[in-house]
């Protein structure tokens, strides 16, 4: 037997724990915390963009949070939390003890706040913090920048670093630990999706750490990369970058599949409509990413050729993601369907998800996206994407597993409401922001013609309504941790997977001896 | 020593990881205080870095040797071993998507970067308005000629000495392990040595070849992007090659000391899979880097 361990008291529970459950709850909190200061950020951005004119931020002001509101999101909250689902969930998933490489699982989480902090402390710098936009674009990002892109860059290796090893963790948990007669085809679909989430991982990650080293190189030690007068190009640090950023997307949104996969069939008390198609649609998903990338950067002046290969390519991605929003509506025809508030998010979230999707189309095609680049559209679509789908899968699955986790059910009827205006508002929010884009109002200005008022307007108002609302979740959670109604062990009606043959809360260790999978 | 455990290996609470958090970040914001944010300006103070690195290496002695003593100790089973593995696989496969990303820097601005800045394609006019008289072709240090005349690095020479070196050191590495498979331990710490001294070999090499560089032919980091593909590919692959020598050095002093068993040795193998790693990635440098051009 391996050594036993006392559940361990205090701060150094948290700081030298190898227990995924701890860790999980670490990565989760970290993710809450940095949603609620990016969600800080955003709201500066629309406070400024309420009315037109410069009202409350300068010019420069307004650029550094755009980026940093774009990069605590991304890589602070939802990849973050994602983790933090998966650590939690997958070993009691696959019928594991823990992951499979506990100590290195404590490092790939304690990178991160270090990593968060580095990133926050260039507002206070010198010359600012960065104001490039999230994607760093060069010249802006080398020959512009301020001193502390230094202090960005490294931010981003250690960012690197720590979602390197936590994928790595993820897949050797994965494919070595699964209780026996666990098949890869009976795998639940949370399990498939971060699978192929943390190959994403691994194989995008070191570029992006090759560009920002490539950065660093340019702006220190006089490398010629992104400069045309040594023979670089600057449209080379484009490619690179998306290279690495067409794979992120779907790193955020893979993992949110998942969740949804598992809500839908339990509230539609049927099973998963078409369980091998989805694993090949997450596949099929994953190995388009890789081939798609230069559609973010149509505008360039790219040969003909490119722009029709990456346009046939962008296009055939939504076979199948098609696939997938079938299969979630297929599993709730003629089920005996029951609304609860993790169904609600989960519902939101396919139709919500599907219109980012069919804007994606639009924007997919090299001559509409002539006229929609950089505009409010991309904003509204990837918006769509990200918060209705990847933030709205988070907040689905945080749900549906509370119980599991606090051993109480949440608040139904805080939960319902919380969901409601959510909903709502996050549609006066982002929804106009698509007639802006095609009304021609650019991304990433503080200011804009008068034209613009009134949708941008709706869309502030909106942002405000969104962001007070998430309030609201946090003391949903925090209530629900401090107690309400006793959780069932199953928690839901007769629920499919292992994670609910366990008792709730989950005890400290559970799987120490591998259930049987028939 | 190993004898088969019938549960997963748990370990306990660890310090070592939030040391090595600890350690990284006073190394890299260190790092980024002390550079000089221009490319011509001059590097600041680096004690900080010092520091972290001395913190890191700290780290990597505890966090290693716990690893060690639990695995001379007998807490591991085969399916650990398995995850040590898979571990070491993927962290492989992430080294060589970073070296990708440089090949492929490499590959675009040969065959698409500098030949448009030439006029190929469709950019005759921006030739004639903004790079007038530039003809592209390769080495270049670029329209601008950054960083002035240069002589381009020929193959043969240290680096077809330096292919010769790496391709032995991955047979020696081999041995070594076929002796080790064995129980011929002397055979094991002889390959190990010859590995180590041909690595060490290989570095020393191109320190001279560097030297050459900037002394004679001109050559530098800063050389346009020939300079630049040139330094940060051969560089960072020097890197990895001393950090391989290091790995097998820890493998040299613990082959001396006993451990290892015909059966049990994935240190040993992870040290190996890494060296050979660095050898073909030596092996895509001297095609596309010196030889083709």
């Amino acid at each position: 037997m391996s050594e036993h361990h006392a559940k361990p008291t205090g701060i150094t529970r948290w700081l030298f724990t190898t227990n995924h459950k701890d860790i999980g709850t670490l990565y989760l909190w970290f993710a809450f915390i940095m949603f609620f200061i990016g969600g800080g950020m955003a709201m500066v951005i629309r406070a400024e963009l309420l009315q037109p004119g410069m009202q409350v931020v300068d010019p420069l002001f307004f650029n550094t949070m755009t980026t940093m509101h774009g990069l605590i999101m991304v890589f602070g909250a939802v990849m973050p939390a994602m983790v933090g689902f998966a650590n939690w969930m997958i070993p009691m998933m696959i019928g594991a003890p823990d992951m499979a490489l506990p100590r290195m699982n404590n490092w790939s989480f304690w990178i991160l706040p270090f990593a968060g902090t580095m990133l926050i402390s260039t507002l206070f710098m010198e010359g600012g913090g960065p104001a490039f936009g999230w994607t760093f674009y060069a010249p802006l990002s080398t020959t512009f920048a301020p001193q502390s892109t230094d202090f960005f860059i490294f931010a981003v290796h250690l960012l690197g670093f720590s979602s390197i090893m936590g994928a790595i963790n993820i897949i050797a948990t994965i494919l070595n630990m699964r209780a026996p007669g666990m098949t890869l085809m009976k795998m639940p679909l949370f399990v498939w999706t971060w699978l192929i989430t943390a190959f994403l991982l691994i194989a995008v990650m070191p570029v992006l750490a090759g560009a920002v080293t490539m950065m660093l190189t340019d702006r220190n030690f006089g490398t010629s990369f992104f400069d045309a007068a040594g023979g670089g190009d600057p449209v080379l640090f484009q490619h690179v970058f998306w290279f690495f950023g067409h794979p992120e997307v779907y790193i955020m949104i893979l993992p949110a599949f998942g969740i949804v996969s598992h809500i839908i069939p339990t509230f539609a008390r049927k099973k998963l409509f078409g369980y091998a198609s989805m694993v090949y649609a997450v596949a099929a998903i994953a190995f388009l990413s890789f081939i798609v990338w230069a559609h973010h950067m149509f505008t360039v002046g790219m040969p003909v050729a490119g722009e029709l290969y990456f346009t046939y390519a962008t296009i055939m991605i939504a076979v199948p993601t098609a696939v997938k929003v079938f299969n979630w509506t297929a599993t709730m025809w003629r089920g005996s369907m029951t609304f609860e508030t993790p169904m609600l998010w989960a519902v939101a979230f396919v139709f919500l998800f599907t219109i980012g999707g069919f804007t994606g189309l639009m924007l997919g095609m090299a001559p509409a996206d002539f006229q929609y680049h950089d505009t409010y559209f991309v904003v509204a679509h990837f918006h769509y994407v990200l918060v209705t789908g990847a933030v709205f899968g988070i907040i689905a699955g945080a749900y549906f597993w509370l119980p599991k986790w606090t051993g109480h059910m949440y608040d139904e009827k805080l939960g319902k409401m919380h969901f409601w205006l959510s909903v709502i508002s996050v549609n006066i929010l982002f929804f106009p922001q698509h007639f802006l884009g095609l009304a021609g109002m650019p991304r990433r200005i503080p200011d804009y013609a008068v034209q613009f008022a009134e949708f941008n307007f709706m869309s502030s108002i909106g942002g405000f309504a969104f962001g007070l609302s998430q309030l609201l979740f946090l003391y949903v959670v925090i209530k629900c941790i401090r107690g309400g109604e006793k959780a069932t062990d199953e928690v839901w009606d007769n629920p499919d997977g292992l994670e609910w043959t366990t008792p709730s809360p989950a005890p400290y260790h559970t799987f120490e001896t591998a259930p049987e999978i028939k | 020593m190993s004898t088969e455990t019938d549960s997963y290996y748990l370990p306990a609470p660890s310090y070592w990881p939030i040391i090595g958090s600890i350690g990284l970040f006073i190394t890299l914001f260190g790092f980024a205080s002390a550079l000089p944010g221009t490319s011509d300006g001059a590097m600041g103070d680096m004690t900080m870095v010092y520091v972290g690195l001395a913190i890191v290496a700290v780290m990597l002695f505890g966090w290693f040797g716990q690893v060690i003593g639990e695995s001379e100790s007998g807490k591991y089973n085969a399916q650990v071993d398995t995850s040590f593995r898979m571990g070491m696989v993927w962290f492989i496969f992430s080294e060589v998507m970073f070296f990708a990303a440089f090949f492929g820097v490499l590959l675009y601005t040969r065959q698409l970067a500098v030949p448009w800045l030439s006029g190929e394609g469709n950019n005759a006019m921006t030739n004639a308005l903004l790079w007038k008289g530039y003809a592209g072709g390769w080495p270049t240090n670029g329209p601008g000629s950054v960083g002035g005349h240069f002589e381009p690095m020929s193959p043969f020479g240290i680096p077809l000495w330096n292919t010769i070196i790496l391709l032995s050191s991955g047979l020696t590495v081999t041995w070594a392990h076929w002796g080790l498979k064995n129980g011929r331990r002397g055979q094991l710490i002889a390959g190990l040595f010859l590995t180590v001294a041909l690595g060490s070999l290989f570095v020393s090499l191109q320190a001279v070849e560097y030297m050459h560089a900037y002394s004679e032919m001109g050559l530098k980091l800063n050389s346009g992007i020939y300079g630049s593909t040139f330094f940060m590919l051969t560089g960072f692959h020097g890197l990895h090659v001393s950090i391989g020598v290091i790995m097998l050095l820890v493998m040299l002093v613990r082959a001396i000391k006993g451990h290892f068993t015909a059966k049990n040795h994935f240190a040993f193998e992870a040290a190996a899979w890494y060296w050979h790693f660095v050898d073909v990635v030596w092996l895509g440098l001297f095609i596309f880097v010196y030889w083709l051009a």
